[in-house]
C-alpha cells in the first residue's frame, strides 16, 4: 500500500476517491495500488518521471483505462462498475458514457476534431449528449471562447490555430459540458515554450474559479503556484504527497528529490 | 547566358531558383565580410555585378523533346482513327442512341448504383464488426471477407442464378427438427436478382477492407476525446471517425465504383442485357463488331469521366479543415486540378522560361 493522501477527517466526502488501483499492460505493472482523494474545488497536480503511471492514473479516472483491481469513485458513484451482491459488475457502455459526460478531459495532443470548426467542436457534445438546443450551445460556446481569450474564432478550423490556441479551444470544449471535474494530461507538453504561458494562465484562472482539477504536468512552477496538493508518483506508487511547499521544497523521498533536482 | 562577364567559367554554376543569395555567401571568410561593394582581388569577382546579374533557369530539354514526340504520336493516332474507314464512325453514330443500347445503358447505371449502395452499407457494417471487441463478430466478418474475396464474381453470379439446382427447396426450421416454412427456389432468383445479390456481396467484401483501412488511419486520440466528452459509440463513429476516414476511403472507392461500372458487364453470362451485352446482341446479327464495341466503349468513357469529376468534388468536400492556410487542401476548383494535370501548359510561365 502506498502513502496516498487518504484523509477521512474532512466534513464533506471527497469528490474523487481512488482506492487500491492497479493496472498492468501485459507483464508491466503501471499502477501498483493507488489511493488518492481529491476534494471539491481542489487542484491536485501529479508529478513524476515518465513511466511512473501519472497518465494511466488520470485515464483510469474517466475509464479510458480499465483498472485490473481497485476502483475509482466520482461523486459517490463507482466509475465503470456497479457493486451488487458482493461483486463489481461491469456496467453497460451507455452508463460509462453518462459518467464520462460529467468528467472533462484535456489531452496533450489537444485532440480537437479537425473536420469541424471551433464552434462545432464546442457545440457537438452539449447538443448530442445533453440535448441542449443548438442555439443555446452556440451562445455558451461564444462565452467560453471569450473566457479562454479566443473571442471571434468560432469559424476557424483547428489546424489554422497555434498549438496554444488549440489547447485553449480544447479546454473550452471540455468546459462546454459543465463538468464536475477536469482532467489535464500534460496539457502543455506538446507546445512551443512561448505558448505554454497562455495555456497555464487559462488553467490557473479555472483554479481560481473553484473548478476541481487533476493535472499531470512537468511545470513545477505551475504546481507550486496553483496546486493545493502535489502528488509524486514513482513506479506506479504514490511516494510523496502534500501541499506543494512541503513536497517541492522538502521532499522526503529520495526519488522525488532526484527528480526535482533534475527538473528544477 | 546573360550573366555577368566577370564570372569566370569555373564559377558559372547554373543559378537555381533559390532566394537571392546573401552577399556574404560569395565571400570565403564570412567573419570578415566586407560591404557588398568591395572587390576581392583573390577571385576576380565583383559583388555588385553578382547582385545585379540576371538569373537563368535550368533548361528542360528532355521535356520538350518528349512533348514533341508525344504530340507527333497523338497526331498520327488521331489521323488513323479518323481516316481508317474500318472504324465505321457512321455506324457508331447510328447506334449510339439506339433504343436497346440506351436500355442497356440504363440497366448498367442502376445496377451499378444499387450494387454499390447495398455493398457499401454491408461493407461498413462488416468493417465495424471486424474492428469491434466482440470476437464472434470479428471471426464472422473475417470469414465473410475471406470467402467472398476467394470466389470469382462470375462463379458467385452463376451460383445465385443456379441455386435451384443446389437447393430446390429452402425452409426455416430447427436443424434436424420440424420445419416452419419452406419455399421453392426454382424462380427465386431471376438473372437480375442474382446479379444484384452476387455483385453486392462482392462489393461488400472489398469495400469493407477499404473502409477498415480508412478507420484505422484515424488517430485513436479522436475517439478518446469524443469518449471523454460522453459521446455514444454510434455518434462517435458517424460524426467523428467516419468523416475523418473519408479522405482515405474516397479514392479507393472511386476505383471500386468505376471498376464495378464495367464489371457489371459479366451479367451477360446470365442473359441480363446491360450496355455491353446489348451491343453484343446487335453485332451478333449484323457483324459490325468494331463499331458496336466502340459504341459501348464511348458510353463507358463518358460515364467514367463523369464519375471522376464527381470523385473530385467528394474528395474536396472531405478535405475540410485539412488545408494549411485555409480550410481546404489541394486545388480549389476543378479547373485548377485540370490545369495542374495538363503537362507543360498547366505550369507557371516562369517554369517554361528555360526555353527562351
Amino acid at each position: 500500500m502506498s502513502v496516498g493522501p487518504v484523509g477521512e477527517t474532512g466534513t464533506a466526502p471527497p469528490l474523487v476517491r481512488v482506492r487500491g488501483l492497479r493496472k498492468s499492460f501485459g507483464a508491466h505493472l503501471v499502477l501498483d495500488g493507488i489511493d488518492l482523494d481529491v476534494r471539491q474545488g481542489e487542484v491536485t497536480v501529479l508529478l513524476g518521471p515518465s513511466g511512473s503511471g501519472k497518465s494511466t492514473l488520470l485515464r483510469s479516472i474517466n475509464h479510458l483505462e480499465r483498472p485490473d483491481d481497485g476502483f475509482v469513485e466520482v461523486n459517490g458513484e463507482i466509475i465503470g462498475y456497479r457493486y451488487r451482491g458482493g461483486r463489481l459488475h461491469e456496467v453497460r457502455p451507455h452508463t460509462i458514457t453518462r459518467q464520462r459526460a460529467r468528467i472533462g478531459m484535456v489531452f496533450q495532443q489537444f485532440n480537437l476534431f479537425p473536420h469541424m470548426t471551433v464552434l462545432e467542436n464546442l457545440v457537438e457534445a452539449p447538443v448530442a449528449v445533453r440535448g441542449t438546443s443548438r442555439k443555446a450551445a452556440a451562445a455558451r460556446a461564444t462565452d467560453l471562447l471569450e473566457r479562454v481569450g479566443l473571442a471571434g474564432r468560432e469559424g476557424a478550423y483547428p489546424r489554422t490555430l497555434s498549438g496554444g490556441q488549440q489547447q485553449r479551444v480544447a479546454i473550452a470544449r471540455a468546459l462546454a459540458m459543465d463538468p464536475d471535474l477536469l482532467l489535464f494530461d500534460e496539457p502543455t507538453s506538446a507546445l512551443d515554450p512561448e505558448l505554454v504561458g497562455e495555456v497555464l494562465a487559462v488553467i490557473k484562472d479555472l483554479a481560481e474559479s473553484g473548478m476541481t482539477m487533476i493535472v499531470v504536468t512537468h511545470e513545477i512552477g505551475f504546481a507550486r503556484e496553483v496546486a493545493d496538493t502535489v502528488v509524486f508518483l514513482d513506479g506506479g506508487r504514490i511516494v510523496e504527497s502534500g501541499p506543494p511547499a512541503d513536497v517541492l521544497s522538502r521532499p522526503g523521498n529520495e526519488r522525488a528529490r532526484a527528480f526535482l533536482a533534475a527538473v528544477l | 547566358m546573360t550573366s555577368s562577364d566577370a564570372i569566370t567559367p569555373t564559377d558559372a554554376r547554373t543559378p537555381s531558383t533559390d532566394a537571392p543569395r546573401a552577399p556574404r555567401e560569395a565571400e570565403p571568410p564570412p567573419s570578415a565580410a566586407p560591404p557588398p561593394t568591395g572587390h576581392h582581388p583573390g577571385n576576380g569577382r565583383d559583388d555588385r555585378r553578382l547582385l545585379a546579374a540576371g538569373r537563368v533557369p535550368r533548361r528542360h530539354l528532355g521535356q520538350w523533346i518528349s512533348a514533341a514526340v508525344l504530340l507527333l504520336l497523338l497526331a498520327m493516332a488521331t489521323n488513323t482513327v479518323l481516316t481508317n474507314r474500318r472504324f465505321q464512325w457512321g455506324v457508331v453514330g447510328h447506334y449510339i442512341l439506339d433504343t436497346s443500347i440506351v436500355h442497356g445503358l440504363e440497366l448498367t447505371l442502376w445496377l451499378t448504383a444499387a450494387v454499390m449502395a447495398t455493398g457499401y452499407l454491408l461493407g461498413i457494417g462488416v468493417a465495424v464488426m471486424r474492428l469491434s471487441a466482440n470476437p464472434v463478430l470479428v471471426a464472422l466478418s473475417f470469414a465473410f471477407v475471406w470467402l467472398i474475396r476467394s470466389v470469382p464474381p462470375l462463379v458467385q453470379l452463376l451460383f445465385w442464378y443456379e441455386i435451384a439446382s443446389l437447393y430446390p427447396r429452402l425452409s426455416i426450421g430447427i436443424p434436424f427438427g420440424p420445419e416452419f416454412a419452406s419455399v421453392r427456389t426454382a424462380h427465386l432468383f431471376s438473372g437480375i436478382l442474382a446479379a444484384y445479390v452476387g455483385l453486392s456481396l462482392d462489393v461488400a467484401a472489398f469495400s469493407s477492407e477499404i473502409v477498415r483501412g480508412g478507420i484505422l488511419a484515424v488517430d485513436q486520440g479522436q475517439t478518446e476525446a469524443a469518449q471523454a466528452l460522453g459521446l455514444g459509440r454510434a455518434r462517435i463513429f458517424r460524426k467523428i471517425v467516419l468523416p475523418q476516414a473519408m479522405p482515405a476511403i474516397v479514392p479507393a472507392s472511386g476505383n471500386l465504383l468505376i471498376g464495378m461500372l464495367k464489371a457489371t458487364s459479366i451479367v451477360s453470362v446470365i442473359a441480363v442485357q446491360d450496355l455491353l451485352y446489348s451491343a453484343q446482341l446487335i453485332y451478333n446479327q449484323n457483324y459490325l463488331v468494331i463499331p458496336l464495341l466502340l459504341v459501348a466503349t464511348l458510353w463507358y468513357v463518358v460515364l467514367t469521366t463523369l464519375l471522376s469529376v464527381g470523385q473530385f468534388f467528394v474528395e474536396r468536400h472531405y478535405a475540410r479543415g485539412r488545408g494549411r492556410a485555409g480550410g481546404r487542401l489541394g486545388p480549389r476548383s476543378f479547373r485548377e486540378l485540370f490545369r495542374g494535370n495538363l503537362p507543360l501548359f498547366g505550369r507557371g510561365a516562369d517554369e517554361l522560361a528555360g526555353l527562351s
